[in-house]
Formats: structure tokens, sequence, C-alpha cells
């Protein structure tokens, strides 16, 4: 029965090796192509972002359905709906001015870019920053707007597992769609050739 | 751009193609561990060792970082051998397709000193922020999405409107 809930060395590290060829791959390590999401000229990161989410999500469900994972099992986090709003926007400004986020930083640095070295230097400081900082005001924010009945759709809001996954599909294909509407119009994504040659003078 | 295209660059994978790998990476995590992929979480388990190393009495009394280090030193925790690994994936691929190349990335659109400090100011917001959220995009947003959590669409949707406002208002890259 699944989850194997092993957290040793060699986990972390395959989990790790896997996710960051894929991120290298899918262009995320450039801070070109990924902030350009916000520019809406490349949707890379809410395609691929939407469409893993839709993998793992009915994955997990179907290996639930099928009895090989235990109902209840893995990790979901904490429905502090203030707490993950404020810190939302906080990331959200952290990627569109600094070009990264936490993930994809380690990503630019083992594809040689200086500027994502600076990023992580950030991400420490803001970390050892808040915890400095930590006091009642961080706590009571962190955990505020906390939903008592549960933190997932099915517990919170009972929307049930089926039908939360045919949202998230249908929100898949019209990110898709949507997307690269907008990609047609505003030159299309950020090719490899450009995001190695670094950010172009403005366009 | 296709007159300065050079030999030996791979494309990126397509958009499709990288969100069916991605998903089934972070379904053979949460079937391994329990739980999804991260990254803030090092950069967290990084200064609470350090704090363990440079002020244990303070770090082992603190109100955030105390019950993290209850149980030994965090940094050979699962995210961090986590953030390992991806350095080496993504060296690996990024060497196998030609990608690699050492730069200031931003610096040809925003300058060398301001993209510095873009980029440093950047991070600390990010980290800050992924603190208050219990996670970044990773944690929260891809695998909190995943399972189904509701706070990491509350999460994404402010990331997403924040960000679009933010890069509106100053130039990162």
């Amino acid at each position: 029965m699944f989850p194997l809930n092993d957290n040793g060395m060699i986990s972390g590290l395959l989990c790790g090796v896997l996710f960051g060829y894929v991120l290298e791959n899918a262009g995320f390590g450039s801070p070109v192509k990924l902030s350009a999401q916000f520019r809406l000229r490349d949707w890379a990161v809410f395609k691929v972002m939407f469409t893993a989410i839709v993998v793992a999500a009915v994955g997990l469900y179907a290996l639930r359905f099928l009895g090989f994972l235990r109902p209840d099992s893995i990790a979901v986090p904490q429905a502090a709906l203030v707490g993950a709003a404020f810190g939302g926007a906080l990331v959200g400004a952290g990627f569109a001015i600094g070009g990264y986020c936490p993930g994809t930083s380690v990503a630019g640095v083992f594809s040689g870019r200086i500027d994502a070295i600076v990023f992580i230097v950030g991400v420490v400081a803001g970390t050892a920053a808040f915890s400095g900082l930590y006091g009642a005001t961080l706590k009571s924010l962190k955990a505020g707007g906390l939903i008592a009945e549960g933190d997932t759709f099915a517990d919170a809001y009972e929307i049930s597992d089926p039908v939360m996954i045919g949202i998230l599909v249908a929100a898949l294909i019209a990110v898709f769609y949507l997307g690269s509407w907008f990609e047609r119009r505003k030159g299309g994504p950020v090719t490899a050739q450009e995001a190695v040659e670094g950010a172009c003078p403005l366009s | 751009m296709n007159a300065t295209t050079k030999p030996g660059v791979k494309p990126f994978w397509p958009p499709l193609a990288a969100g069916v790998v991605l998903g089934l990476v972070l379904l053979l995590t949460f079937l391994l561990s329990g739980h999804g992929l991260g990254a803030s979480g090092a950069a967290n388990d990084l200064v609470a060792g350090i704090g363990l190393q440079v002020a244990p009495d303070a770090t082992k009394a603190h109100g955030y970082l105390g019950p993290q280090v209850a149980d030994g030193n965090p940094l050979g925790s699962w995210m961090s051998w986590e953030i390992v690994g991806v350095a080496i994936g993504a060296l690996f691929a990024a060497f196998t397709a030609g990608r690699f190349r050492i730069q200031l990335d931003g610096e040809r659109s925003v300058g060398s000193a301001s993209r510095v400090v873009k980029a440093l100011a950047g991070g600390f917001l990010a980290g800050f922020g992924a603190r208050i959220a219990g996670g970044c995009t990773s944690g929260i947003g891809l695998s909190g999405a995943a399972a189904l959590g509701v706070s990491a669409f509350v999460f994404l949707a402010l990331f997403f409107v924040t960000g679009m406002i933010v890069s509106r208002l100053v130039r990162g890259v």
C-alpha cells in the first residue's frame, strides 16, 4: 500500500533529480521565459503546471479508487486562506521582480545563471527575516482564515474529488486555448535559443 | 532571432509533454514520500540548521524555528536532498541540451546593477512570502493543487494577479 512514507536521502535525491530535469527541459531555468507568463507572452508556466496538477490529481484519485493508496494519507496544505493569499501575493511579486520562484531559481543556477544565485541569497534572507520577525502578528497572518471543516475541497465545501478534477480539466483546456491565443498575438513563446542568449532589450 | 541560431541548442519540451512528465514525477513523489515536491522548505531548513549551529539555545527556544529543530538538525531533511537532486537534474538537462551558459540573465534588458538588486529583492519577497503561505509555487501551488487543497488555489490566484500587476510596474528581467 502506498504511500511508502520514505523520507530518506535516496527518495529525496531521486524525486529532486527528476524534478530538476523536467524544470530545465520545460524552460523554467530562464527568468525571461518564466516572467513572460506575467506579460502573457509565454504561457508555459501555467500550461505545464495545470497539466501536471491534472495528471497527478487523476493518478492519486485512480490509485485510491483501486485500493493502492490509503485514503487521507497524503499531505494537503492547511487551509489557512489568509496566509495562502498573502504568501501567494508576495511570491508572485517576488517572481515578477526577481524572475524566479524558489524552485526554478535552483534550475536557473544550474543552467549557469548568476542572477539566480543572487535570488537564492534573497530567498534565504527573506526566510531568515521571517524567523527574526516571527511573533503574534506573523503567526496570526500565517494561520489566518483557517477553514475548520478541512483542507480539501471535499472536506471544506463538499465538492467531491471527481467533480473537482472535472473542473480542473476544464480549466486546463481553457489555459491551453486562451494561452495559445495570447501567445500568437504577443510574438510567441520564448524559445530555447532566446532564453540561452539572455534577456533581450525592451521589446 | 533565426539569424543568430547556433547549432547545439535543443528546443524546450512542448508544455503538454513537460506537464505530463512533471505530473508523473509529482505522483511518484506522493507515492514514495507521502507529500509533494517543494523548494522553499529547504531554505527554511538551512536557516534553522545554521541557527542550531550558531545559537543552539536561542534556536531551540524560538517560536517558529524551535519545533523544527526538536528532532535534530533539519539540514539532512528530505527537502534538502530533493534540492540537491534538483541541482543535479537541471545541470544534466542544461548540459545535454546545449543550454548551459554562464550569464547574468536580465543584464541586457535592465543593466547589471539593477538586475542584481531586483534578483535580491525578488528572492527576499518570495522567501518571506513562502513562509507566510507555508510553501512556494511548487509546495503549495503545484503539490497542494494536485492534492485538491483549497489553499493552493487561493495561493495560485493571488500569485498570478499580483505577479501580473507588479510586472507592469517593475521590469525585473
